[in-house]
């Protein structure tokens, strides 16, 4: 019973890697699946209800719906795993230094680290993005500064237990370097939560990322976001709501998938995991 | 007990300091010189030194950073780049209507919330189950401001049952829909947490106990069980009330709420950076604020808690 659980579950997994790894060839292959330019003004044919020509529908300038929502998966995956990919390296190191030292290293480190968990997040992100000029480098940059620290925490504790195995001791007493230790013995055991927590952190920055497009903070236009498209058709919900719902949908399953992806993963390890 | 409290507040000022240092350092990092900004392009060196004296941009950092910090401690955020009127006072006027939002969200979320959860609780693994997990994963990521606007659409204009936007002058009616908007995102945490410290507390031994005396199964999760599945909901509770926050910069928004958020976001499209920053701050301040009430009401609840703190 219990091993048949776990085959679903296992099950349930792939399907989602697979809806990943699906979504990240919409955004590689954007220009061949797109069946419009994301671009093109067509004065013919705007606020076209969903339909044959247009599978969901055009805007108030007449693109197509469906071929920009198909171009936002690439802003929206590009900001969500590369903030993650650099937010946990930034977090792993100060992580691993702050818990390996320990003392009066780790006092300061977890002050600072604490500080930045000190804001709210969005407004901070909001701050730090004000500071560049919009685009791609200005929510990536918001949402490492934000996302950091949150990482930071979860590694250092798990250094903090991790240093007490005698397979540290005995890498010490074979005269391995401090770093050595913490980047060849302790990293290891830090990559499989790793996994877990970045992929909820994934789900999290692509949330972050739409919001900060909603409010004129992410890439700009004419470059497609989803965020944006729901921000700029917002009024037209009443007469248009194709304008705004797909987008909308595409945002909220982008973010199940990691989501789920995260839970499952971590349901699998069969660890308790907060991030 | 006493120490515990003391030291939790004690511990409150370098927090404080750090976060003004951080919003200090963003001030210094934006674009643009204030005093080339006065001044204009074709000013002469003698305006430009003579207006660098007088807002002290001749000083050296730290100088800088504590001129900063007196203002701070007088109330004083600086005055807004457009209207010109006073930032603090603007957020005094606007905190209400925004704490009046979050409590209702915290509301509806703890409604809600609670309700799901036990119902995900009563049976694991039932159809009901599986709906709830399925619902609250929906809850935690649809995003915020894509919610408020399809709540707009039904309720306010396919059903014409409630205002779409406005404060209405204090009318309960025009905060329902904000605050659903603001709330459904916690309460999807909250069921989810009320579901697994349910589950995790009805293999206890006492639970059993209370099953082998013949108490009915709705007695056993709402008399024995959620009394002590409580502390970890309360935090979370407590916990998000600082999100609300967040949440509060798009719900007010889309529904035209007249408090912080929306101030922080007319700052944003007009580049009001004094006004941005000020709201940053004071969204910082309360945060915190309110992480410490967690804490300290924690404390008093969970007394394990203080005696850890002390050793």
């Amino acid at each position: 019973m219990k091993f048949a659980r776990f085959a679903i579950k296992k099950r349930f997994f792939y399907f989602l890697v697979f809806i990943i790894v699906f979504l990240v060839l919409t955004a590689v292959f954007a220009p061949m699946i797109a069946p419009y330019d994301p671009l093109q003004i067509d004065l013919d044919h705007i606020k076209e209800a969903p339909g044959r020509n247009h599978l969901l529908g055009t805007d108030t300038v007449g693109r197509d719906v469906f071929s920009r929502i198909i171009y936002g998966t690439r802003i929206s995956l590009l900001v969500g795993i590369s903030a993650t990919l650099l937010s946990l390296g930034l977090g792993l190191i100060v992580g691993l230094v702050a818990g390996y030292y320990g003392g009066k290293t780790d006092m300061v480190l977890t002050m600072i680290t604490d500080l930045f968990l000190a804001f709210p997040s969005l407004l901070l992100a909001i701050g730090v993005s004000v500071l560049f000029p919009p685009g791609l480098f200005s929510v990536t940059a918001a949402l490492c500064v934000v996302g950091w620290a949150s990482f930071a925490r979860l590694f250092r504790g798990m250094v903090f237990s991790i240093k007490e195995n005698t397979f540290v001791d005995s890498a010490r007493a074979i005269g391995c370097s401090n770093m050595r230790i913490m980047f060849f013995h302790i990293l290891p055991h830090c990559l499989p939560i790793s996994l877990v927590a970045a992929s909820l952190k994934v789900g999290n920055f692509i949330l972050s990322e739409s919001a900060l497009s909603f409010l004129g903070l992410g890439v700009q236009p004419p470059i497609p976001t989803w965020g944006a498209m729901i921000s700029l058709n917002r009024c037209y919900l009443p007469s248009a709501p194709w304008m705004v719902l797909f987008p909308g949908l595409a945002i909220a399953l982008a973010v199940i998938v990691f989501n789920a992806l995260g839970d499952a993963s971590r349901d699998m390890m069969g660890q308790d995991i907060k991030i | 007990m006493k120490h515990y409290f003391v030291k939790r507040i004690f511990l409150l000022f370098p927090t404080l300091v750090g976060i003004t240092l951080i919003t200090f350092l963003m001030l210094k990092a934006l674009p643009g010189d204030p005093v080339q900004g006065l001044a204009g392009e074709r000013s002469s060196p003698d305006t430009i030194k003579r207006l660098q004296k007088a807002l002290g941009t001749n000083q050296n950092v730290l100088q800088q950073y504590t001129g900063y910090m007196r203002l701070l401690l007088k109330g004083d955020l600086g005055r807004s780049y457009y209207t010109n009127r006073n930032i603090a006072e603007d957020i005094i006027q606007k905190l209400p209507n925004t704490l009046k939002l979050a409590v209702g969200a915290m509301l509806f979320s703890i409604i809600i919330g609670l309700l799901l959860g036990i119902l995900m609780a009563v049976d694991p693994g039932s159809v009901w189950d599986r709906l709830g997990q399925i619902l609250s994963v929906s809850g935690i990521s649809i995003p915020v401001f894509f919610l408020g606007l399809l709540l707009i659409y039904i309720f306010s204009f396919v059903f014409q049952l409630l205002p779409p936007s406005g404060t209405g002058n204090g009318n309960p009616v025009f905060l329902i829909l904000p605050a659903a908007t603001l709330g459904l995102n916690s309460s999807a945490y909250l069921a989810r947490i009320t579901r697994s410290s349910l589950i995790e507390i009805m293999s206890q031994p006492y639970i059993i106990t209370a099953k082998a005396k013949g108490v009915k199964k709705s007695g056993l999760i709402m008399k024995h069980a959620l009394k002590n599945a409580l502390i970890p909901i309360i935090t979370l509770i407590g916990l998000d009330f600082g999100s609300y926050l967040n949440g509060s910069v798009l719900t007010e928004t889309i529904f035209g709420w007249d408090g912080i958020g929306r101030y922080a976001v007319e700052g944003i499209f007009k580049r009001d950076y004094p006004v941005i920053l000020g709201c940053v701050l004071t969204g910082a301040f309360l945060f915190i604020l309110v992480n410490l009430t967690v804490d300290l009401i924690y404390g008093f609840l969970d007394p394990r808690i203080r005696h850890r703190a002390q050793a």
